[in-house]
């Protein structure tokens, strides 16, 4: 009776008696959420444009992050080592176009993951090789990120927004807008769609399957740019920070791995809901619930939508 | 046949640096070091095994080796992966190396059992399984000069200066926010004897390694329970992290306490100023200010053959590996007073450890004037259980905020009474001591 209790009476009782803890932890959620929906994003870009899970997305976050702290720490400006960063990006968009993925047209899906594989342990050692194994402080105050807290505080007790956070919030949201629309109302974004659907069908129409996978995987890069930003001014740059990158598996599979909104929606579902799970459960199974709840509340939702929340369902006569 | 050619140059590529190393160990003492300069902790084990590899190499350049004979330093890369762990203790131990540092709890519990059978004794300085201190249950395992549970006993006695006494600490909630693997869980058995002991109540933050950089969950828990004091046994990416989101939450920064693994430069850096005013626990000197150090920068580091930067020397880790090479060395020497001969073996050192005596004087001769406290080892007692001191962030730079702050043993030492004998009776046929005790130097 106690445990029924514990599990389905308590933790509401402490939302209403500590109004301020509850609207702290749907904030904290709300900020995980955006930060996973970008990270997603990355992957489901990837995945529209070539049917293939990118597994370098984490390492890209990492990497993006190395470059553009290795550059401020050898005398380049913080907004030189921003645009430099970018330009990285592109390049390492045009390599792995070029060296990676044209040789494999037309192969099956799983021979281009593995290829992904490939391109994560590349960029593992090779960030080492350049930027050493050492942790690097984010350099957020060069880039004018703002720091400190907002405090919010009335007869319910206080609730407090870190400015970084606020920052990271907007920023990922506008760029998650961008990107929404750039993909879907625009030509590249049709053409996009088209190559998702059969690399031969685009091809015969007159798109370019090099240039989409060029702007796809820079998409991707500057996405894992920003995410590198926003998490490692939360922390620090190293290379754990790839970890991180597996929190949007959830997201994927809750939002369906082709959906920009489906990312978006999923992002906010998961951050939240790990965030309540964790804090009003957790104690009752040891806490550090929140790295597998993610899973368990992806699959509740897939009982009910297979596909994902915004996924297309594929059927596929035999 | 030109298949067969290339089979044979690639077999004789591969196999090449492994006869040459085995061949090298005959006129050497090898000395494999498990080393993580990748992965989520390399900036970590960087720093430590940069202090190691430069002062065993200052050795040779200065001295030539110890007792005339090199040193052969080879390291095997774990990222801090239990797997990979054993897989290198494996590769190396046909090398004949003469003790075996896994850096690592997880590898440590791995390679125990095996140090007896394969005669190589495991140095795990600070840490591994606390209850190997017993040397009567453990004679090949050391983890001079305390354990996790000195450590965590030690926050404790402080906690209860600070608040004017054990009898305060009835009533009091006390947190550990902890890695979520073997390493991170050690000081809870010993935190729970002592919550019962003294009355207060132990709040337990686990921190999955996944979720290192990704703790406000965790941290809201805490801004809910508010304990009293927080002491955390973290590593890595977990330690800058958990910093600023203490900082977030306004815990206050004079009850925050990091154990020994919890008190390095990359920790603090990230938060900077704001995190004035965290503590860590500490057991070695910091800073370049002692002669054997500028023997590392005069015949290592000037002279181009090491990875440290110069200003990287006499970091905290950094100092930490110095002295994990001073007791290897330390152990080496003994072996072969012990033995009377040059080229020890694993057998010789596990007897140069179980002798180790570094008195105040024995650091000032080996250029390290008190740099740590005098280490002293026994048959029956494989750690020390040395005392700890505090070091103080003070926002750009850590110093010592207290003298030695004695481990409560009386609480300490028969809990690790206990947990051999839990540990010899939990693994049938552990082999009871039959190796014979030498008196100490």
């Amino acid at each position: 009776m106690h445990v029924l209790y514990l599990i389905f009476v308590d933790p509401f009782m402490q939302m209403v008696h500590s109004p301020d803890l509850l609207m702290q932890t749907l904030w904290d959620g709300l900020v995980g959420g955006v930060l996973y929906a970008l990270i997603a994003l990355g992957f489901v870009l990837i995945f529209k444009a070539s049917g293939v899970f990118n597994f370098a997305q984490g390492i890209m976050v990492v990497f993006a992050a190395l470059t553009l702290v290795g550059l401020h720490e050898h005398g380049v400006p913080a907004f030189v080592a921003l645009g430099l960063t970018v330009l990285v990006m592109l390049v390492l968009a045009f390599g792995v176009e070029r060296l990676m993925l044209r040789p494999l047209v037309n192969q099956s899906e799983i021979i281009l993951f593995m290829a992904t594989f490939g391109l994560t342990y590349f960029l593992i050692g090779f960030g080492q090789l350049v930027f050493g194994g050492n942790p690097k402080v984010m350099i957020a105050q060069d880039l004018y990120l703002p720091s400190g807290a907002i405090e919010w505080k009335g007869h319910f007790g206080f609730v407090s927004f870190q400015k970084i956070d606020i920052a990271a919030v907007i920023i990922a949201s506008i760029m998650v807008a961008v990107l929404a629309v750039f993909f879907q109302r625009t030509r590249i974004g049709r053409a996009l769609r088209a190559v998702a659907d059969s690399h031969q069908a685009a091809l015969s129409v007159g798109i370019s399957l090099e240039q989409i996978w060029v702007i796809v995987w820079f998409a991707a890069g500057v996405v894992a740019l920003t995410t590198g930003i926003m998490w490692g001014a939360r922390s620090e740059v190293s290379f754990s920070l790839q970890v991180i990158a597996l929190k949007a598996l959830p997201v994927l599979i809750l939002g369906g791995f082709t959906s920009i909104p489906g990312a978006i929606v999923g992002g906010l579902i998961i951050g939240i809901g790990e965030k309540l799970g964790e804090f009003y459960w957790g104690p009752l199974l040891g806490g550090g619930i929140e790295n597998w709840l993610a899973y368990v509340i992806a699959l509740g939702f897939l009982i009910f939508r297979p596909q994902g929340l915004f996924g297309e369902k594929i059927i596929e006569r035999i | 046949m030109r298949l067969k050619l290339l089979a044979l140059g690639l077999a004789l590529v591969i196999a090449a640096p492994a006869a040459v190393t085995a061949a090298q160990a005959e006129d050497g003492i090898y000395i494999p070091l498990m080393s993580y300069r990748t992965g989520p902790y390399s900036g970590a084990g960087i720093a430590i095994f940069n202090g190691m590899h430069d002062y065993l190499n200052m050795l040779n350049a200065r001295d030539g080796g110890v007792g005339g004979v090199r040193l052969i330093v080879e390291e095997c890369e774990t990222g801090y992966d239990t797997k990979k762990g054993v897989e290198c203790y494996d590769a190396t131990k046909g090398k004949h190396p003469v003790v075996s540092t896994p850096y690592s709890t997880g590898i440590t519990l791995q390679l125990i059992p095996k140090a007896s059978v394969d005669k190589i004794p495991v140095l795990s300085m600070a840490y591994g399984l606390s209850a190997s201190a017993d040397g009567n249950d453990f004679p090949w395992v050391f983890n001079p000069p305390a354990t996790y549970w000195d450590g965590a006993s030690a926050f404790i006695r402080h906690i209860a200066d600070v608040e004017g006494g054990f009898a305060k600490l009835k009533g009091k909630t006390i947190g550990l926010v902890h890695l979520d693997a073997p390493y991170g869980k050690e000081p809870i058995p010993l935190l729970q004897a002592l919550a019962k002991d003294y009355g207060f109540t132990l709040k337990l933050y686990p921190v999955p390694g996944a979720q290192m950089q990704n703790q406000t969950s965790l941290w809201l828990d805490v801004r809910r329970d508010r304990p009293d004091w927080i002491f955390m046994q973290g590593w890595g990416a977990m330690n800058p992290t958990a910093l600023k989101e203490a900082i977030k939450v306004s815990f206050p920064m004079d009850h925050f306490i990091g154990n020994w693994w919890a008190g390095g430069e990359d920790d603090v850096r990230p938060a900077g100023p704001e995190a004035k005013g965290y503590s860590a626990l500490g057991f070695s000197g910091v800073g370049q200010n002692y002669p054997a150090i500028h023997d590392i920068l005069k015949y290592v580091v000037d002279k181009g053959n090491t990875q440290t930067p110069k200003e990287k020397v006499g970091e905290v880790l950094y100092n930490r590996g110095v002295m994990n090479a001073v007791l290897i060395v330390e152990a080496i020497r003994g072996a072969q007073r012990l033995t009377g001969k040059k080229q020890v073996t694993g057998e010789d050192v596990r007897r140069g450890l179980e002798t180790l005596n570094i008195t105040e004087a024995r650091w000032k001769e080996l250029g390290l004037p008190d740099f740590a406290a005098p280490i002293h080892l026994s048959c029956a007692d494989h750690n020390g259980h040395n005392g700890i001191y505090l070091a103080r962030w003070d926002g750009t730079k850590w110093s010592k905020a207290s003298g030695w702050i004695e481990p409560i043993k009386d609480k300490v030492l028969p809990l690790i009474d206990s947990a051999a004998n839990s540990y010899v009776s939990a693994n049938a046929g552990w082999p009871k001591r039959s190796e014979a005790c030498d008196k100490s130097s």
